[in-house]
C-alpha cells in the first residue's frame, strides 16, 4: 500500500496528446519535411560533411579513446587504486598493482603503481565513469574518435599504449590536461582542505 | 543478569561486560579503536566515550557529569548508557578529527580501504572537514618491522593494539611505542624485527591501514574478495578462518573469531601456508595406467575409450574403471584390500569411502594414513626467555600434529573397523595386495617404509594432491581437492566438530574428494555435506552430535559421554 502511494507521488504519468483531423492526415508534416529539403537544395550551401578530407570539430567533452596521464616527472600518474576498474560497467579495465620500485630515485615518493594497465577498447562503452571515479585524474577520455584496428588484440590497449596516447594528444595540443588534482586526491592536500573547512564556531583563530 | 538500558533499550548483559559489549547486545554500536576483546584495556583512543548514568530504584535516572570511555566502564544492574546525545556525537566527531589530523588520507593506495575503521567511523560519526592549517607530519614507511608485516607509520592512530598483542598474546614483545606526544610511533628495537609465529595477527588487529601484510600488499582491493567460512587445516588446533578469494584464486586467510576453537587469532604458518593449493606441481588430471587402459580398450566397452581422455570428460570413464577394479580386487582377496584414510579428509569423505568399502566386503581393511607430527606443541604467550607459559595461562597453541581431522577419521575407523590401525603397521606386514590411498597432505607424506611396504601391489589407487612415489607407479590416480575446495566437517584436538565450506572451484580437471567419492561409491545425486552429516549422526554413535546437520558458525563439541571413543 505504502509502495503504491509512494509510486503515485514520484511517478508522473504522461498522456498521449490529442490530435485533430488535420494532424491525423499527416500531410502537413510531410509537406514541411519536403519544404526543408527544398530550402536546403536552393540555399547553395552544401550540408554534406566532407569527412575524411575535412575533420569535424570535436567538442571538448567528447568521450573518445582513453589516455593515461603522466605526472610532472613523466611517471604514470595512476596510483593503481582500482577505482576505475571498480566503477567500469563494462568490465573492460584490468590493473595489476605493485609496490613502486623504491630503490629507483625516480619512484622514491610513490608507494603503489600499476604494473600493468589494460583497457579493452572494444568492450568499452565510453561512458566516462573511469574518468569520473579517478581520484588523481590519471585516466581521461580524449577526443580521438576514429579508432580502428585490424585485429582484436591490437584494440586491447596496455599501459605503454595508453601513455603514448597521452603523449600524442598533448603534443598535438588537441586535449590539454583538464584538471589537476593532487597526488592522492583533494582530501590529501592539507592547504586545500583547510580552506574548505568552516571556521570553528565561536572561537575563530586570531591573526 | 544485570539489566542495562542502552539508548532506552533494556537488555540483559553479562556482569563481566563493559559498556561496549552491553551496547552491542542492544544492537547499538559504540565506535572504538584501542579496545579489543582479547587484549587488555588502555582506554587511550577516546573513541568510545559515552554518557553513563544510573537508574535508581525509585525510577529516576542520574547521568554522570562527564563522558566516560565505554571500554573501561563496567556495568551493573541499572546502568544507563547513552550514545546518541549531542554531547557524545560532538565528542566522537572531534576525536575523529583529531585522529585524522596527521593521517595522510591516502585511501586510494591503502590496502585497508574498504575494511578500515577510520573510513567507516568517519562516515558514520565523523565530519567532512579538517581545520588543520599546518602541513601534516609525514613519516617513513617501515618495511623492516617484520618479515611478513610492513608499517605505514603515518596512517597509525596509536591504538597500541599491536603492541599489546606482542606483549600479552605472543609474549615476544617486539613492538613498542617510541617517543611521545605527536612524535609517537610504533617501532621495533634495531635488529629485532617482529617475526614471531603469530606476527600476522597484528595486521588483522590494526583497525586502520598502518600494519599491512607484505604477502597481500597491493594484491587485491578488499571489496572484490568473497569469503567463505572454513577451518585451517595446518594443525589440529583447527582455527576457524575466512578464506578470501576472487575468481577462484585464494588471496588470504583471516582468523574467524571462535571461542570454542582458537579464540581470535591464527598462526602465520596457517595464514601464509595456503599457497600450496595453487602449486603448479599439483596433479591435474585423472590417469589410469596403460595396462588398464589397453585392457579396457580391447574389451571395447565404451566408445571413445580411455585413449581419448583429452576429448571427453576424463572422470566418468576413470571412475567406472576404478569401481570395477576395486570390485575385482575385493573379489579376489578381500583381506588384502586396504583403504587408507588420511587425517586430512573430512568426516563426510572418510565416511563415504569407509562405508562403501565395508559394504562391498566387511573383511576389507581400513587404516589411518600417516599423521604428520612436527616438533612439540608451541604455546603462547612466551616468557621473557622464550619459555612456554604455565598451564592455564596458555592463550594460543600451535600444535605438533599437523593435520586437521585425526580424531574425526579415527571415529569413522573405529565404527567400521573396530580399532585404529595405522598404515605403517599394515605396510610393515606387507600382506596387502591392493591399496586405495587417500592423501591430501600439504607436504610429502610417502616415507620410505610406506613406499617399501606397498611395493608393487596388484592394484594401487592414489587419490591425492601432489605427485609422490606412489602416484608415479599407481594404476589409477585421482587428483583430489585442497582444503579450500572441500565441504565437510573436521574434528579438532579437543573434539570440536566444525564445518568448512568450499571457497573456490577445483582447478583444471581435479575434483574435490567429496565429489569423487560420491560418484565412485555409486550414490545418487550431488555431494551435499550436510545430508551426509545427518546420515553419519544416525549411524556412528560417537558422532551423533553431527545429526543436527547445521553445526553453526562455531561448531559443536562432540558430547562428553562420547568423548571416550573419540579420544582414546
Amino acid at each position: 500500500m505504502t509502495t503504491k502511494s509512494k509510486r503515485e507521488k514520484t511517478v508522473k504519468w504522461g498522456e498521449e496528446p490529442k490530435i485533430g483531423w488535420m494532424e491525423a492526415m499527416y500531410l502537413p508534416a510531410v509537406m514541411s519535411g519536403v519544404a526543408t529539403a527544398v530550402r536546403h537544395a536552393l540555399s547553395g550551401k552544401p550540408m554534406t560533411r566532407q569527412y575524411p578530407e575535412v575533420e569535424p570539430e570535436i567538442p571538448a567533452n567528447y568521450r573518445g579513446v582513453h589516455r593515461l596521464n603522466r605526472d610532472e616527472e613523466g611517471r604514470v600518474k595512476c596510483v593503481a587504486c582500482y577505482m576505475c576498474q571498480t566503477a567500469c560497467p563494462a568490465n573492460c579495465i584490468e590493473i595489476i598493482a605493485a609496490p613502486a620500485p623504491k630503490d629507483d630515485p625516480h619512484w622514491e615518493n610513490r608507494d603503489k603503481y600499476p604494473a600493468t594497465f589494460t583497457i579493452d577498447e572494444l568492450r568499452c562503452i565510453y561512458c566516462g565513469m573511469c574518468e569520473e571515479a579517478c581520484p588523481v585524474d590519471a585516466i581521461e577520455l580524449t577526443s580521438i574518435y576514429d579508432l580502428t584496428g585490424m585485429t582484436r588484440e591490437e584494440m586491447i590497449f596496455d599501459k605503454e599504449k595508453l601513455l603514448s596516447v597521452f603523449d600524442k594528444t598533448i603534443q598535438s595540443g588537441q586535449d590539454p590536461v583538464r584538471t589537476n588534482r593532487g597526488a592522492l586526491g583533494p582530501a590529501s592536500e592539507e592547504a586545500e582542505t583547510a580552506k574548505q573547512g568552516p571556521p570553528p564556531p565561536g572561537r575563530g583563530r586570531k591573526g | 543478569m544485570p539489566k542495562v538500558i542502552v539508548n532506552d533499550i533494556e537488555v540483559d548483559a553479562d556482569p563481566k561486560d563493559n559498556c561496549i559489549l552491553a551496547a552491542r547486545k542492544a544492537g547499538v554500536e559504540i565506535p572504538h579503536y584501542c579496545w579489543h576483546e582479547a587484549l587488555s584495556v588502555v582506554a587511550s583512543c577516546r573513541m568510545c566515550l559515552v554518557e553513563v548514568g544510573e537508574k535508581k530504584p525509585d525510577g529516576t535516572v542520574v547521568m554522570g557529569p562527564k563522558l566516560v570511555p565505554g571500554c573501561q566502564t563496567p556495568i551493573k544492574d541499572g546502568t544507563v548508557i547513552k550514545t546518541d546525545t549531542q554531547k557524545v556525537k560532538t565528542s566522537q566527531a572531534l576525536t575523529l578529527e583529531l585522529l585524522l589530523l596527521n593521517h595522510p588520507l591516502d585511501c586510494s593506495i591503502c590496502d585497508q580501504a574498504g575494511e578500515c575503521y577510520l573510513q567507516d567511523y568517519t562516515y558514520k560519526f565523523g565530519k567532512a572537514q579538517s581545520r588543520l592549517d599546518e602541513p601534516k607530519i609525514q613519516r617513513e614507511d617501515k618495511y623492516h618491522i617484520g618479515e611478513q608485516i610492513a608499517l605505514f607509520t603515518d596512517r597509525c592512530v596509536m591504538c597500541t593494539r599491536c603492541v599489546r598483542f606482542t606483549r600479552e598474546v605472543s609474549g615476544t614483545a617486539e613492538l613498542q611505542v617510541v617517543a611521545r606526544g605527536s612524535h609517537e610511533e610504533i617501532d621495533v628495537f634495531p635488529e629485532t624485527p617482529c617475526n614471531n609465529k603469530l606476527a600476522g595477527n597484528v595486521v588483522d588487529l590494526c583497525p586502520v591501514g598502518a600494519l599491512c601484510s607484505k604477502d597481500f600488499l597491493y594484491k587485491k582491493r578488499v571489496w572484490w574478495l568473497k569469503s567463505a567460512d572454513s577451518v585451517c587445516t595446518g594443525c589440529s588446533t583447527g582455527c576457524s578462518i575466512h578464506i578470501d578469494q576472487n575468481e577462484d584464486k585464494v588471496y588470504r586467510l583471516r582468523p574467524r573469531t571462535n571461542p570454542l576453537a582458537q579464540g581470535h587469532f591464527m598462526c602465520d604458518e596457517g595464514r601464509f601456508g595456503f599457497k600450496y593449493i595453487s602449486d603448479e606441481r599439483r596433479l591435474t588430471k585423472p590417469r589410469v595406467s596403460e595396462s588398464i587402459a589397453l585392457s579396457k580398450k580391447s574389451n571395447g566397452s565404451k566408445a571413445g575409450g580411455l585413449g581419448d581422455l583429452n576429448f571427453s570428460d576424463p572422470w566418468s570413464d576413470v571412475l567406472e574403471v576404478t569401481r570395477t577394479k576395486i570390485k575385482e580386487a575385493i573379489k579376489t582377496d578381500a583381506r588384502g584390500f586396504v583403504g587408507v584414510l588420511s587425517p586430512f579428509m573430512t568426516i563426510e569423505e572418510a565416511y563415504l569411502l569407509a562405508s562403501y568399502l565395508k559394504q562391498l566386503d566387511s573383511r576389507v581393511r581400513l587404516v589411518l594414513g600417516p599423521v604428520p607430527m612436527v616438533g612439540t606443541d608451541d604455546m603462547y604467550p612466551k616468557g621473557p626467555k622464550g619459555e612456554a607459559p604455565e598451564a592455564g595461562k596458555v592463550k594460543f597453541t600451535i600444535r605438533a600434529e599437523k593435520c586437521p581431522n585425526r580424531l574425526g577419521v579415527e571415529a569413522v575407523l573405529r565404527h567400521f573397523e573396530g580399532q585404529v590401525i595405522s598404515v605403517a603397521q599394515v605396510a610393515a606386514k606387507a600382506d596387502a595386495t591392493s591399496w586405495y590411498f587417500v592423501g591430501g597432505y600439504q607436504h610429502g607424506w610417502v616415507d620410505e617404509s610406506i613406499d617399501r611396504g606397498v611395493g608393487k601391489p596388484s592394484l594401487l589407487i592414489v587419490q591425492d594432491l601432489f605427485p609422490s612415489p606412489l602416484s608415479d607407479r599407481a594404476d589409477i590416480v585421482l587428483p583430489s581437492g585442497s582444503f579450500a575446495e572441500r565441504d565437510g566437517t573436521y574434528v579438532n584436538h579437543s573434539g570440536l566438530a566444525q564445518t568448512a565450506n568450499a571457497a573456490v572451484r577445483s582447478p583444471a580437471d581435479t575434483r574435490s574428494d567429496g565429489r569423487i567419492l560420491m560418484e565412485l561409491t555409486e550414490r545418487k545425486g550431488l555431494y551435499n555435506a550436510m545430508a551426509i552429516r545427518k546420515e553419519i549422526g544416525g549411524v556412528i554413535r560417537s558422532l551423533a552430535a553431527l545429526g543436527v546437520g547445521d553445526l553453526g558458525e562455531n561448531g559443536v563439541k562432540l558430547n562428553a559421554s562420547n568423548r571416550e571413543p573419540v579420544f582414546s
